[in-house]
């Protein structure tokens, strides 16, 4: 019945302010299918690839490590493990290059792997997780080290198990890819969408949410067929849907996808359970179902290698640790050198300071760019106050205002403009006629704050110590005064006795004075 | 590689100043050439004039702050002053008041107050004021259009006229010059005339001066051209015309005797080209589209107040300036609702 089959596609959909239309270039590779890449000869994995407590070692240099082993262990609630990607020699643990926009180093196991590929014991599959208590399953996929595969990487245990008094009635799947270039999702969705429809049905299991929306841009017309045929193929249809998205930039942030599919606005400061919503990737989805169904912990991801200086653009499996130097090395080097190498999509990406950094559970594309396709914008001239920057800015802002303040240092006054309630997309720094890197002004003024802030705790621990110091040396002070009045008074309290003689040593003088002065009046009368 | 560090994005950008300026001035052609054809070369003859003038000044400020000329001129913003300065004065005005005009627009209004951007006042508009507070005979000689005109100026006399100030032999300013409309309106409506019979005179086409309703409509184009190629958006040129015919409409509709109809303010004067082309400067208006849509109308409302009881017949430029103060407070008091602060619906 197509009628009804175009009805039931019909959702309603919200549109966020502003956005922009960029070249996706995705055409690039996403005729690329997932292919595995070869163990390469040392793993460089870092132990901290999660937002929150770093994870603990659990392994030293010289030990053998079999692959799918926990090398590093959570610490706190919000934290993940971190397992061995291959079965190998851990060489060392030191600080090695990671990816991180300021060029930071991070802790690395390296490992030599001992090509084997060895797994360790893993833990037996639950594909009766419906019969099982949901905390143990949370407990699986907190093993697993599942985090965000988007990006963020914030823990996805954490995320599914959301507080009672949270009533979470929808689950958005995120599977808009809205960066260009980047098509590691589209091809998970094409090739391996029944496994995340698995991961999905576990996370709608363990939210018990009502509603499961899947969102995808309408340039991915492939991935929107597989996802739905698969969909069709399970039990699931009554309460998912899969859901063509415009394709507008940046549709696949997490506010704006839930605002796109179901109206609702994240609160500013505040997280997407406080309005009833889960987000979750379709990477995510796909390692629920690994953890869950299979047993196997996020040891690996796919990852777009991409950008006109590659010799042959390629969406890969990579095992987490690889390096950004095999990555490109397997994808057949340069074809021209490249202008910059950007970790990410090219609106919200880094470029990279070093060639040779590890992926991560959250690594998602590495970009070569040539000149041509990400030329120097040049000098920034004034800006001219035109206004595009506020057209363009999902999050409804004044980036002319919030730059205005930025650059005079004004910190508090560009917190009345919200600045943190600014995403980072770049889409106003795409659009500004003047060519002012405008989010590079906002992580500025972000830091900035931040640093401020701390100082201000900082000082503010410090006055309530000297409070605290001087408060207690008052006491002492007021304590040595009391006690020194109570044995003044107690002195007092005796002085009245004095008149009686009850003093012994006066009165022994006495005795004695009168011994001696009856001796004198013996003498004299026995004299001569 | 090279080793500087460029922030995210890492695509091309959408934009770029010159290129915005560039079809502001491209979008000004139709209503230049109206111009020239109507009241002769010496709207050119100024027009080059005072972009030399302006380049020049440009130029020389922005090397006496110590930097470097080329980026500053070649955002064709002091060009894109000059044009709109050199339509706005009268065609034969004197080389000297142009350059005058453009020396107080480009320096004072632009550069001493921080150069592109940061100016409060349209630099053009500024000057305009200036001169015709300071010359008001000069300022205000304005030559009639083409098919009203007795003695057409060629190339070489409007050329002698604006350097020498000296006239083609027999003819005296009085014989070749003509009220604006929108003087010859009021002077007669001063006398008690009534529309109807203000509308006799030869002066009036089909809407409104005879030529100048037709310079209304070349700029009219050009906004067109800029609204479609999203250099301006709506609101400014719609609510600034939308409060001048409104205001216009409601005393037409009181007494439509004694004040004139609105299609005649909208095609007088500078109304189309302050709408499309000076109101909407971006430095100087306000930059939230309610901020916008407030400012457009209040310079609307004003023109309207300024033309029928102010001293002067026309009154774009002080609109706009006065609106220009006003531009920070509107803008501070119609900030948009940020996404995630309250309300379900964006």
């Amino acid at each position: 019945m197509p009628i009804a089959h175009l009805l039931s596609n019909k959702r309603r959909l919200w549109k966020f302010h502003g956005g922009i239309h960029v070249p996706d270039e995705k055409a690039l590779s996403n005729a690329c299918a997932i292919e595995s890449i070869p163990l390469p000869e040392r793993l460089v994995i870092p132990l901290q690839q999660h937002i929150g407590a770093p994870a603990r070692p659990l392994i030293k240099a010289g030990d053998r490590v079999l692959k799918g082993q926990m090398i590093a262990a959570p610490s706190g609630f919000i934290s993940a493990p971190v397992h061995a990607s291959s079965s190998g020699t851990v060489v060392a643990i030191e600080p090695r290059p990671i990816a991180h926009p300021s060029g930071l180093s991070g802790v690395c196991a390296i490992i030599e792997p001992d090509g084997a590929d060895t797994w360790a014991e893993l833990p037996p599959p639950l594909p009766d997780y419906p019969q099982l208590d949901p905390e143990q399953v949370r407990e699986r996929i907190r093993w697993a080290g599942v985090v965000g595969m988007g990006g963020a990487a914030f823990p996805s245990a954490v995320k599914l198990s959301p507080a009672i008094e949270r009533n979470i009635q929808t689950l958005v799947i995120n599977g808009a890819e809205c960066e260009p270039y980047i098509t590691c999702d589209d091809r998970l969705m094409r090739e391996r969408a029944p496994h995340i429809l698995e991961g999905v049905r576990i996370m709608h299991h363990l939210l018990g949410v009502a509603e499961v929306l899947i969102g995808i841009e309408d340039n991915k017309p492939q991935a929107i067929a597989a996802m739905q045929q698969a969909l069709a193929d399970t039990d699931m249809q009554a309460y998912t849907h899969v859901v063509s998205i415009p394709t507008l930039y940046p549709s696949g942030g997490e506010k704006q996808l839930i605002h796109i599919l179901t109206g609702k606005e994240v609160p500013t400061n505040g997280i997407p359970a406080q309005i009833g919503i889960v987000c979750q990737n379709v990477g995510t989805a796909a390692a629920v179902a690994d953890a869950v169904l299979v047993g196997r912990p996020l040891i690996s991801r796919v990852i777009t290698v991409t950008g006109r200086a590659i010799e042959q653009p390629r969406n890969l499996e990579v095992p987490v640790g690889t390096t950004t130097e095999d990555l490109i090395a397997y994808c057949g080097g340069y074809q021209e050198p490249p202008r910059k190498l950007v970790c990410g999509g090219p609106m919200m990406g880094f470029e990279l300071k070093q060639p040779s950094v590890p992926v991560t559970k959250s690594t998602n594309c590495l970009l070569a760019l040539t000149a041509a396709e990400s030329p120097d914008p040049g000098p920034s001239l004034a800006c001219i106050r035109c206004g595009r920057c506020a057209e363009a800015c999902p999050a409804k802002l004044l980036p002319q205002q919030m730059y205005w303040y930025a650059r005079s240092k004004d910190l508090d006054r560009i917190q009345d403009y919200n600045l943190f309630d600014c995403i980072e997309c770049g889409c106003c720094a795409q659009v500004c006629p003047s060519h002012i890197p405008l989010v590079q002004y906002y992580r500025y003024a972000k830091t900035e704050i931040w640093a401020r802030e701390q100082e201000r705790k900082k000082s503010e621990l410090a006055r309530a110590r000297h409070a605290a110091k001087q408060a207690r040396l008052e006491r002492q002070e007021k304590e040595r005064q009391a006690r020194l009045r109570q044995q003044k008074a107690a002195l007092e309290a005796k002085k009245p006795g004095d008149g009686e003689g009850a003093d012994p040593k006066k009165a022994a003088i006495e005795a004695a004075r009168q011994r001696a002065a009856a001796k004198k009046a013996a003498a004299q009368t026995e004299g001569p | 590689m090279k080793s500087t560090i460029v922030s995210s994005p890492h695509v091309p950008r959408a934009n770029r100043v010159d290129q915005i300026m560039l079809q502001v001035l491209l979008a000004l052609v139709p209503g230049v050439a109206a111009m020239i054809w109507f009241f002769g070369w010496g709207v050119l003859i100024n027009v080059v004039l005072a972009v030399t003038f302006a380049v020049l000044a440009e130029a020389t400020v922005v090397l006496l702050r110590g930097r470097r000329p080329w980026p500053a001129v070649g955002d064709l913003s002091a060009v894109v002053t000059a044009v709109l300065f050199a339509i706005s004065v009268p065609p034969t005005l004197p080389w000297w008041l142009t350059l005058l005009g453009i020396l107080f627009a480009i320096v004072l209004v632009k550069q001493l107050y921080g150069g592109m951007g940061y100016n409060p006042f349209n630099p053009a508009m500024a000057a305009y004021v200036f001169l015709l507070i300071s010359y008001p005979v000069a300022m205000t000689t304005w030559l009639a259009p083409s098919m009203l005109a007795e003695h057409g100026f060629t190339f070489m006399e409007s050329l002698r006229a604006i350097l020498t100030g000296a006239l083609p032999p027999g003819l005296d300013w009085d014989a070749v010059s003509s009220a604006t409309p929108l003087d010859e309106m009021r002077g007669k409506l001063d006398l008690d005339m009534t529309i109807e019979e203000i509308r006799q005179s030869p002066l009036w086409g089909s809407f409104g001066g005879r030529g100048w309703e037709w310079v209304g409509n070349w700029f009219l184009l050009g906004g067109v051209y800029l609204l479609w190629r999203r250099v301006i958006t709506w609101h400014i040129p719609v609510s600034m015309l939308t409060g001048l015919l409104v205001s216009a409409g409601v005393f037409w509709l009181i007494d439509p005797q004694t004040h004139p109809f609105p299609a005649f303010h909208l095609f007088s004067g500078a109304a189309i080209l302050g709408a499309f082309f000076i109101a909407t400067d971006p430095v100087t208006a306000c930059t939230t589209k309610r901020g916008q849509v407030i400012f457009g109308a209040l310079i609307g409302v004003t023109v309207y107040v300024i033309r029928s009881w102010g001293g002067y017949p026309d009154a774009i430029a002080f609109a706009v300036l006065l609106m220009n103060i006003a531009a920070p407070t509107i803008d501070y008091y119609t900030q948009p609702r940020v996404f995630g602060h309250g309300g379900e619906r964006g």
